[in-house]
């Protein structure tokens, strides 16, 4: 029994309650919080070290045997994505403590960090498919509030979209469980792979593949359930948005990358094909809707959506090279996407506004923000040798080694297309002199600003050295899809421990 | 706001004969319909009624807690009740069972994970009526 296995779950609840305790004391939340958040990380590690070391790890929960009681599995890829979890919740806690206001901090913005957190990293963790359900609504109740809390008019709009699309995204999901319960007779995702190949009904298992596709797809923002995503990321304040983009859309690929790798496996050439497809229209739409764009999050939120696009053309090939090529971009996109959205919240702490039309002259006050904006925008498009030119390497390589041109020319018209938008914030906000009619007459000196630069700078850092030596993620991502191929070992695992 | 006299008094009685049945709810929920949720739900009306009764503040009173901080407090419980198996050596929220003890029952971890419940539901429901009614 693995106690690292329960902690990534342990950690941020334990964290919430005591800051629930400690509700009117903000410097205390404020610290608990970051050493929470720190804690979550140091486990992440922890937990990918031991991975690598012994391979899958699980815990039958209250010692119930695998297929009847709640199993907890953490292979590569679960690890990666807790240690992400951490990395990102670390970051953005420390950005949060000087860019939060007292207000919402006074009604629990630290608390509900920590439950969204418990939610993403038990989803992660899961291998359970109603388990995983529960956690999905934990993460989504937090999201929820965090959404709204503040009560501004253009987050209660944003908020009512992403909570009505999210709940019909769960309602599809609960239906596919209990349709899959009634089938097989189980919900252990281990026992599931086993019985679904063995179904008696092939037709009724990919009907209820492509239910899960959709639900899946909805959370993931995936082409064409992605609008509600747009619509309400730029609406809550900018530590939220960063949270939300690193974090929940990545929870709905990894569930569809587990769902497409472990469960349904039995009709690729149907079911990943739509993926592919999809996967393509998916990038296309993002990046067009980013184009049309004016405000710094909205931009960014189209990207997302684009981003999310890549990340599913690895599963929808297939090949352990594609897969390997989806963990590596889910990894360098959490990263690089944070970091942008953490940079947008900087420019509006400077000058007040999203907007583009109404910045300018950010690159003559403040070269090295300028810089740091430089290094994740350029990532993002793809450009030697940041990390995301190695995340679309692998990819394309693996798209014409499948010869699915279409798909890699696609993805290349994509990344252009994100050069176009990345340099339209460049030109607007950095580049172009500052308008003369605006308000702000002081520029404070980054170094005021500590607490927001720090992640900015860790993370565009981690980008330049994931870009540098991209060997070492590039080798493990390889590893944790081999393993996701390998579903012998994974049902293994589960069950060949349970059963004593 | 006016409260009727028929109302007031009887919450007076009531207040102390809700909370006690819902202690009975807890205690039987083992083997027997009942439990910390139902248990929880109970307490909280009961504190509920006297706050429509008399007033919101009155009810606070009552409580003598802040609601937030009974639903740390459950959290709390529950969590460390499934957490000591830890400490055992077995696999998380393993059920550890001391022995039978007359009026309580049978007691181990899963007992305490209801009393976690039980504080949980109190903490939660009250602080929406109360938040709601004071809203007025």
């Amino acid at each position: 029994m693995n106690i690292l296995l329960i902690l990534p779950i342990l950690i941020p609840f334990i964290t919430g309650i005591i800051l629930i305790l400690a509700w009117n004391n903000q410097l205390g939340q404020k610290t608990l919080s970051v050493v929470g958040a720190s804690l979550l990380l140091a486990t992440g590690v922890g937990l990918l070290l031991s991975v690598w070391e012994d391979g899958i790890q699980v815990v039958q929960i209250g010692n119930w045997p695998a297929p009847f009681g709640i199993t907890l599995v953490a292979d590569l890829l679960s690890a990666i994505m807790v240690v992400l979890a951490g990395l990102m919740s670390t970051s953005v806690i420390i950005y949060s403590l000087t860019s939060m206001d007292p207000e919402r901090e006074s009604f629990g913005y630290h608390p509900l960090f920590h439950i969204l957190l418990m939610g993403i990293c038990g989803s992660f963790l899961t291998g359970d498919i109603f388990n995983l359900y529960v956690w999905f609504e934990v993460m989504l109740i937090s999201s929820f509030v965090l959404v709204a809390l503040g009560g501004e008019k253009a987050q209660l709009e944003g908020g009512i979209k992403y909570v009505t699309l999210n709940l019909i995204s769960s309602a599809i999901f609960l239906v596919a469980v209990g349709i899959l319960y009634g089938m097989v007779g189980t919900l252990n995702m281990a026992d599931l792979a086993n019985q679904l190949d063995n179904a008696k009904q092939p037709g009724l298992v990919t009907t209820l593949a492509i239910l899960f596709m959709i639900a899946f797809g909805l959370k993931a923002a995936m082409f064409p359930l992605f609008f509600w995503l747009p619509s309400s990321y730029h609406t809550p304040p900018v530590a939220v948005s960063a949270i939300f983009s690193g974090l929940l859309t990545k929870v709905g690929v990894y569930t569809l990358i587990r769902a497409f790798t472990l469960l349904f496996v039995q009709d690729v050439e149907y079911t990943h094909t739509i993926l592919l497809v999809a996967s393509g229209l998916t990038m296309l739409t993002g990046v067009l809707g980013a184009a049309a764009q004016n405000e710094f999050r909205r931009i960014l939120s189209f990207h997302i959506v684009s981003q999310i696009g890549y990340m599913v053309m690895g599963l929808a090939l297939y090949t352990p090279l594609a897969l390997a090529g989806s963990i590596f971009y889910i990894a360098h996109h959490i990263i690089v996407k944070t970091n942008l959205f953490l940079v947008s919240g900087v420019v509006h702490r400077l000058r007040g506004s999203y907007h583009l039309k109404q910045l300018g002259g950010m690159y003559h006050l403040y070269p090295m923000l300028a810089i740091l904006f430089l290094i994740p925008a350029f990532s993002l498009a793809g450009i030697p040798p940041l990390s995301g030119f190695w995340a679309k390497f692998v990819l394309i390589k693996a798209g014409l080694q499948q010869g699915e041109y279409a798909i890699v020319a696609t993805a290349l018209v994509v990344s252009l297309l994100t050069i176009f938008s990345m340099t339209k914030i460049w030109g607007e906000v950095f580049w172009k002199p500052e308008l003369e009619s605006s308000e702000v007459t002081e520029n404070p000196p980054l170094s005021s600003l500590l607490h927001l630069v720090l992640p900015v700078a860790a993370l565009a850092a981690i980008t330049v050295m994931i870009g540098l030596f991209s060997e070492p993620l590039f080798i493990l991502s390889t590893r944790a899809a081999e393993q996701l191929l390998n579903r012998e070992a994974y049902i293994q695992a589960v069950l060949g421990l349970g059963v004593q | 706001m006016r409260t009727s006299i028929i109302l007031s008094t009887a919450s007076r009685y009531l207040l102390p004969l809700m909370p006690l049945f819902s202690i009975f709810l807890l205690l039987r929920g083992h083997n027997e319909p009942g439990g910390g949720f139902v248990g929880g739900l109970v307490a909280a009306a009961a504190f509920a009624l006297y706050a429509f009764a008399h007033n919101v503040k009155e009810a606070r009173k009552a409580l003598r807690v802040e609601p937030r901080r009974l639903i740390g407090v459950g959290l709390f419980i529950a969590v460390g009740s499934a957490a000591l198996s830890v400490f055992n050596g077995k696999p998380f929220m393993t059920g550890l069972w001391y022995k039978e003890v007359p009026v309580l029952g049978k007691l181990g971890t899963p007992f305490l994970f209801d009393i976690g419940v039980y504080l949980v539901v109190v903490g939660v429901t009250l602080t929406i009526i109360f938040s709601l009614a004071e809203g007025e």
